[in-house]
């Protein structure tokens, strides 16, 4: 394709690290310090990392749900304008029946897009705390969990999840 | 050569090339086509039409007409040419809007047919204040405005978007009745415009040990998905136009991550935050939605490549046939991994093919165009298209594709997604009245 051209900048490139040779590249991406990351780093990974401190049990989740979740997902969580989240079939085909329970690889996704993208007209209204109360509720009520265990950065990514070594990487040298 | 004949001396004989009235390809360069052997004497094989009508000055040729507008837009007679947008009060469960492919030409989607999809509705972002962060695995994270990114050396390419759930209603264990745009509509082609993302990364300093970037944008949704570093420093972009002007709001303005080839779903629209890991985020998307149950009973996770397809869009259901007679069959092929190779035509459900003629640019991770002339008798036919790409794969059978993927045991709704990827042949069936409807063959 066409050719990288290489833009001679103006203003000397930023040394990051000694003995470096950087590109001849603008360098005007401005410096930001982890504390000034804090309010978008959300990102959780599935061994847990970037869990947030904080904690919670079914029985909070659940109050929550109904105040908050029911409205879309259903009473029961059988779902509604939005998708299924408690109970379903117990294996997903491609007539439908992808669940929490049977189907996801990992525990700690249910917490990363609660905290991220719920409740939909609302998101990042929610406490750590809540997200941790519901993605309890949901574990417990998708039988992944007891009725009392707490959810919390130690506990959260050790829910053993069904499904999680059904996967195949389709295109494995991609990765 | 008779003076009373003079077209025929830039006619060349064109001999069917394959069942059920396919015309060799060389056709389309001449300028006619006469018919060899005996299927010129049936009035299916006339090319002339009756005497057109005396010729009189229309209304708009007798005097002057409309102001030039600043923004040009088509002609109100195209009003017809527009997405279909599904969920129109944007109710939870995100809304489509699907390409016209059965009414456009070219390899270009213009601007505003662009299929997208929202899982949150459209945010009104403010260029000024959008910052894009790069940080996790790297020597110094960096904050990026959409001011900065101008500075930098942008590049151009053409390629195609595609979401992993196009053309999911053929997953269907029955042909599902609907046109063009619902079946295969969630897939485009444009000119984007940016800067590497490898250059901002560089930029940054990415840790030998990384492996993975998550990407997410600032939409309320703040949609994340995982990406193979692999491809990032290979030709991922932070495209900021699109077919020369600013990308749009639905594709993520002002600034999205372009993914050549990979499932629209990666490619993050308003782009904020690039976090540089060792291992991938298992976000929603990539934990439930982009993967399918398989007929032996695993699923699949990863997928991220959109591999060779191929769809006829003209003639297609809803362009139905009026008469028997010449017609020229033309759509649009593509592949994740390159460059279109070969596309081959069938009017007759597959007994035969012939090879169709490609247009140029064949570009990769491109749509490309391919045509065929047609001579069609007024019988029934069923016209296919199947294509390959340099790399030599091939778009599977819809046989094939089933084998490998499965399908459903009950059709589902027109427009659900009971699974990704499916890019197997598309057959359109026409009946003798020259309808043409979806079928399997």
């Amino acid at each position: 394709m066409s050719t990288r051209k290489v833009v001679v900048a103006g203003v000397a490139a930023f040394a990051f690290g000694a003995g470096v040779a950087l590109a001849e590249t603008p360098h005007l991406g401005k410096p930001v310090s982890p504390s000034d990351l804090t309010a978008w780093d959300i990102n959780v990974l599935p061994d847990g990392s970037n869990l947030p401190p904080g904690s919670g049990k079914p029985a909070e989740g659940q109050k929550i749900y109904a105040e908050k979740c029911a409205a879309c997902h259903g009473d029961s969580g059988q779902g509604g304008l939005a998708a299924r989240v408690i109970g379903g079939p117990p294996k997903a085909t491609l007539d439908g029946g992808k669940g929490i329970a049977n189907y996801y690889p990992y525990a700690t996704t249910v917490f990363d897009f609660i905290r991220r993208s719920m409740p939909w007209t609302a998101p990042r209204t929610l406490s750590d705390q809540e997200v941790y109360a519901l993605t309890a509720y949901l574990l417990a009520a998708n039988k992944l969990i007891g009725e009392n265990d707490e959810m919390n950065a130690t506990t959260l990514p050790k829910v053993k999840m069904p499904n999680r070594d059904n996967f195949v990487v389709w295109f494995p040298d991609r990765i | 050569m008779s003076s009373s004949q003079p077209s025929k001396s830039r006619q060349i004989p064109i001999q069917q090339v394959a069942g059920n009235g396919l015309l060799d390809r060389r056709a389309l360069l001449s300028r006619g086509v006469l018919l060899a052997g005996a299927t010129a004497a049936g009035s299916a094989g006339a090319l002339t039409s009756a005497a057109a009508e005396p010729l009189a000055e229309a209304p708009w040729s007798l005097h002057p007409g409309n102001p030039v507008p600043p923004y040009q837009r088509a002609s109100h007679f195209e009003d017809n040419v527009v997405r279909t947008v599904d969920n129109q009060n944007n109710a939870p469960g995100g809304q489509r809007a699907r390409t016209p492919h059965q009414l456009l030409k070219g390899i270009i989607t213009p601007n505003g047919l662009h299929f997208t999809i929202m899982h949150a509705g459209i945010p009104d972002i403010d260029p000024a204040q959008h910052k894009l962060v790069i940080h996790g695995m790297v020597r110094q994270p960096l904050v990026f405005t959409l001011e900065s990114l101008s500075r930098y050396s942008m590049v151009s390419r053409i390629g195609f978007t595609e979401c992993g759930g196009n053309s999911a209603p053929l997953f269907s264990n029955e042909p599902i009745q609907a046109n063009l745009q619902a079946l295969h509509g969630l897939s485009s082609c444009a000119e984007w415009t940016g800067v590497p993302l490898a250059t901002l990364l560089d930029e940054a300093g990415v840790d030998p040990k990384a492996k993975w970037i998550i990407a997410e944008g600032a939409d309320s949704a703040h949609l994340t998905r995982s990406v193979p570093l692999k491809k990032i420093m290979d030709d991922a972009m932070v495209a900021m136009y699109q077919n020369g002007e600013r990308i749009q709001p639905g594709q993520g303005y002002p600034m999205r991550l372009w993914l050549p080839g990979y499932e629209g779903n990666m490619n993050i629209k308003f782009l904020r935050r690039v976090q540089v890991t060792d291992r991938p985020g298992m976000t929603y998307y990539e934990s439930k939605i982009y993967t399918d149950p398989l007929p032996d009973g695993k699923d699949t996770q990863f997928y991220f490549v959109n591999e060779v397809k191929s769809f006829i869009t003209s003639p297609s259901p809803g362009l139905d046939l009026k008469e028997p007679g010449v017609y020229e069959i033309s759509g649009i092929a593509y592949s994740g991994s390159g460059r279109i190779a070969k596309v081959m035509v069938s009017a007759d459900g597959g007994k035969s093919w012939a090879e169709a003629a490609l247009q140029e640019p064949r570009l990769p991770k491109a749509f490309t165009r391919f045509s065929m002339p047609w001579r069609w008798d007024g019988g029934p036919a069923i016209l296919q298209s199947r294509a390959w790409d340099e790399g030599g794969a091939v778009q599977p059978t819809r046989e094939q594709f089933v084998a490998a993927r499965g399908q459903t045991t009950k059709p589902p709704p027109v427009g659900g997604f009971p699974g990704h990827h499916f890019n197997a042949i598309t057959s359109w069936g026409v009946d003798a009245k020259g309808v043409l409807k979806h079928v399997y063959a």
